[in-house]
């Protein structure tokens, strides 16, 4: 989860080093699929797809850390759909994402006698115990953006796949160089698991035909690390004379490389996208120096949380794969292998839309 | 002794022996043995040889990268030379910086107006303070600085990770004419870059002409000494950890005009660089000698290696033990260059006793 690392990391105070942030607290958020092996997903009693939502239910949202711009707008998106299907919405949190920090949340609100609990897990162990309470006293468990292990939960909702990552990426490049060009990538650390799945993904989205025109020439990693990042844009630059566009595929690196070519003479000629949130990248934006770049819209990601919990808490679903149910305005969802429920491919953000979002 | 006859002959005969090393030495090992020269070399080579393998490494654009690059690490390995000096260390300036940076970020946060000197003005004072902490404590404790920098390296970047809370600090919330700071040029050089030219020349000035600039050598050379012959050491050494940590504040108020984007671990590690120009930069770790030019230099070199690799597109895995080599490398030729020249004051001592 190299991508929004420096999002949430902040609040894992005093940690020992930088090292131990960019690995521990970042092992959830960008997840690939391929991290949950087994497949203990408990699909007690059966689904009745018919069964209406009930109203009044009570939905509560355990996010990492409040008071973290990008659970808060997850945690609206929530609400959202619970006052649509007229439930109780609820909102509690640790100010500090460290790993036990829930588990004492999670039993205050089994005890209150929560009907679903949405929770975005600051362990993929630590809180399992809690979960596990709170799924005796009869609670369903929805976890989103970060997953725990499979038999904690009933649902996990998955912002997005790695393959929908690397299409999307690979699309907004071609379409900002014209189809034609050579293109580098600037991504996190040279082994940055998820940044490297996606940067193989990528590879292989080049080869389709439509793409045959583009020319990947290189690499270079930032390290997360700002001053690095623009160094490696800098020599990216330099080296590649013909450069067209630059995915960034990082948070931290793509703000740090739009910073660069804003005040230096390739702004506007050489195109850069990749993953980023609104609020760092609209002044490059609105001054031109980025056309549109992606990332998961985490308010959709908590409607569609809060639509599985009452699913599940009306007994439309049980998590088993296959079950389908109906989120809302977001349309219909299918439960995937292990209880895995993905939000789709990510949002793309332009000057048209930039400024309705705010994380 | 043959040490000294070998220095003897070398001489031009005839010439009276305390003026011997003067007109007569090698013009080339002359230069050599000074220290900003050899690094001005280093400097040299590495830029012919990117320049020889892309030539876009020494276009107008290019250059004024390097310059902007480097400004941050100068300043920093400025305030880290004036601690080195004494014999002290500063570890926290990376976390100073940090704090700094996201204070900056704060203030145009809840108060959207500031002008940008007010902000430069806050950051230095805040930075200064936190040196104050640091001078304090090492005043108070008797603690070796290494220790007490060491830990508040992690307690500055904890009161940072507190108040950030999570939360980032983006180029759109602070206004135009800060952002445009750190990229704005001045005759064709980045203004970050002037800042810290002046600091350098200010700092060089003040170590080189002023009596409390020499006792700070003095006190790095035998701080018992220093004591005896009346220094105050215990205030220098407070006024050199308060210079170190504005400094460390002026450098996190232009690294958010730089960077644009904050979040609590602005700098992190950057307390290693530092330290590394400025021993790259001939400044002595254990104290006594060493120059505001070299350390400057030396963050000059680093930033240039930087960048260079990223040009020459050295395998990202290689990247790091290349520039370790390349310290190694400097302080070698350092430390051989200082051998000859001890042997030589010695040899001339010798003779004219």
């Amino acid at each position: 989860m190299v991508t929004l690392s420096r999002l949430r990391l902040g609040a894992t105070a005093l940690t020992l080093t930088a090292l131990v942030l960019g690995t521990a607290a970042c092992g959830g958020t960008t997840r690939d699929n391929a991290g949950s092996d087994s497949g203990g997903n408990q699909a007690g009693g059966t689904a009745n797809p018919q069964a209406p939502i009930k109203e009044g239910l009570k939905i509560a949202f355990l996010p990492k850390q409040v008071n973290n711009p990008y659970f808060t707008t997850a945690d609206n998106g929530g609400k959202e759909a619970v006052t649509e299907v007229k439930g109780e919405f609820k909102e509690v949190g640790p100010s500090e994402a460290s790993a036990s920090s829930q588990v004492s949340y999670i039993n205050t609100l089994s005890q209150q006698g929560m009907d679903v609990i949405v929770t975005s897990a600051n362990d993929p162990n630590a809180i399992c115990g809690a979960l596990n309470q709170a799924k005796a006293a009869g609670a369903k468990i929805v976890t989103f953006d970060s997953d725990t292990k499979p038999e904690c939960r009933q649902i996990f909702v998955n912002q997005v796949t790695a393959q929908g990552i690397a299409e999307n990426q690979v699309k907004l490049i071609s379409e900002q160089i014209g189809g034609e060009g050579e293109i580098a990538i600037l991504s996190a650390t040279a082994n940055a698991t998820n940044q490297n799945a996606w940067i193989e993904l990528m590879k292989e989205e080049l080869k389709k035909p439509e793409y045959s025109k583009i020319k990947l020439v290189t690499v270079a990693y930032g390290n997360d690390d700002d001053q690095k990042s623009f160094q490696e844009m800098q020599g990216l630059l330099q080296a590649y004379p013909n450069l067209k566009g630059v995915i960034s595929p990082t948070t931290v690196g793509v703000a740090a490389a739009a910073r660069y070519l804003s005040g230096s003479q390739y702004k506007g000629k050489v195109k850069l996208t990749g993953l980023g949130t609104p609020n760092q990248m609209r002044e490059y934006v609105k001054d031109g120096t980025v056309d549109a770049f992606a990332l998961w819209n985490p308010a959709d990601l908590g409607y569609l949380a809060a639509y599985a919990g009452a699913a599940l808490a009306s007994g439309q679903i049980t998590g088993a794969e296959g079950d389908k149910f109906t989120a809302g305005k977001l349309g219909e969802f299918t439960v995937g292998k292990d209880g895995v429920v993905v939000l789709g491919p990510p949002t793309v953000f332009d000057k048209s839309n930039i400024d309705k979002f705010n994380f | 002794m043959s040490r000294t006859d070998a220095g003897v002959t070398e001489r031009p005969t005839g010439a009276p022996p305390a003026g011997a090393g003067r007109p007569g030495r090698g013009l080339t090992e002359r230069l050599l043995a000074v220290r900003e020269l050899s690094l001005l070399l280093a400097l040299g080579a590495l830029v012919l040889v990117t320049t020889l393998h892309n030539d876009r490494f020494l276009s107008s654009q290019s250059v004024k990268d390097l310059l902007l690059g480097c400004a941050i690490l100068v300043i920093l390995a400025v305030g880290q030379t004036l601690v080195i000096v004494t014999r002290n260390v500063d570890l926290s300036v990376g976390s100073i910086l940090g704090l700094v940076a996201f204070a900056t970020g704060e203030l145009f946060l809840a108060a959207p107006g500031t002008p940008w000197p007010v902000a430069l003005v806050t950051g230095v004072a805040l930075g200064a303070v936190c040196g104050a902490v640091n001078g304090g404590l090492i005043a108070v404790a008797r603690v070796p600085a290494l220790v007490i920098t060491l830990g508040t390296l992690y307690a500055f970047r904890g009161v940072d990770y507190y108040w950030a809370a999570g939360q980032q600090i983006n180029a759109a919330d602070m206004p135009r004419s800060f952002l445009r700071l750190g990229n704005q040029t001045l005759l064709g050089v980045p203004v970050l870059f002037l800042v810290a030219l002046v600091v350098v020349a200010v700092a060089g000035f003040y170590l080189r002409s002023f009596r409390s600039g020499r006792e700070l050598y003095a006190i790095g050379s035998e701080p018992t000494a220093a004591r005896l012959s009346g220094i105050p050491v215990g205030r220098r050494v407070f006024a050199v950890f308060v210079a170190s940590g504005a400094l460390a504040g002026l450098a996190g108020v232009l690294y958010a005009a730089r960077f644009g984007t904050l979040d609590a671990a602005a700098g992190t590690g950057l307390e290693l660089q530092v330290v590394a120009a400025a021993v790259v930069g001939g400044v002595a770790i254990f104290g006594g000698s060493g120059s505001v030019y070299g350390a400057a230099l030396g963050a000059v070199l680093l930033t240039m290696i930087g960048s260079s690799l990223a040009v020459l597109r050295i395998d990202p895995f290689w990247q790091q033990a290349v520039v370790g080599a390349l310290i190694l490398a400097a302080i070698g030729l350092d430390r051989l260059l200082a051998l000859r020249m001890a042997a030589r004051l010695r040899g001339r001592s010798a003779h004219g006793a």
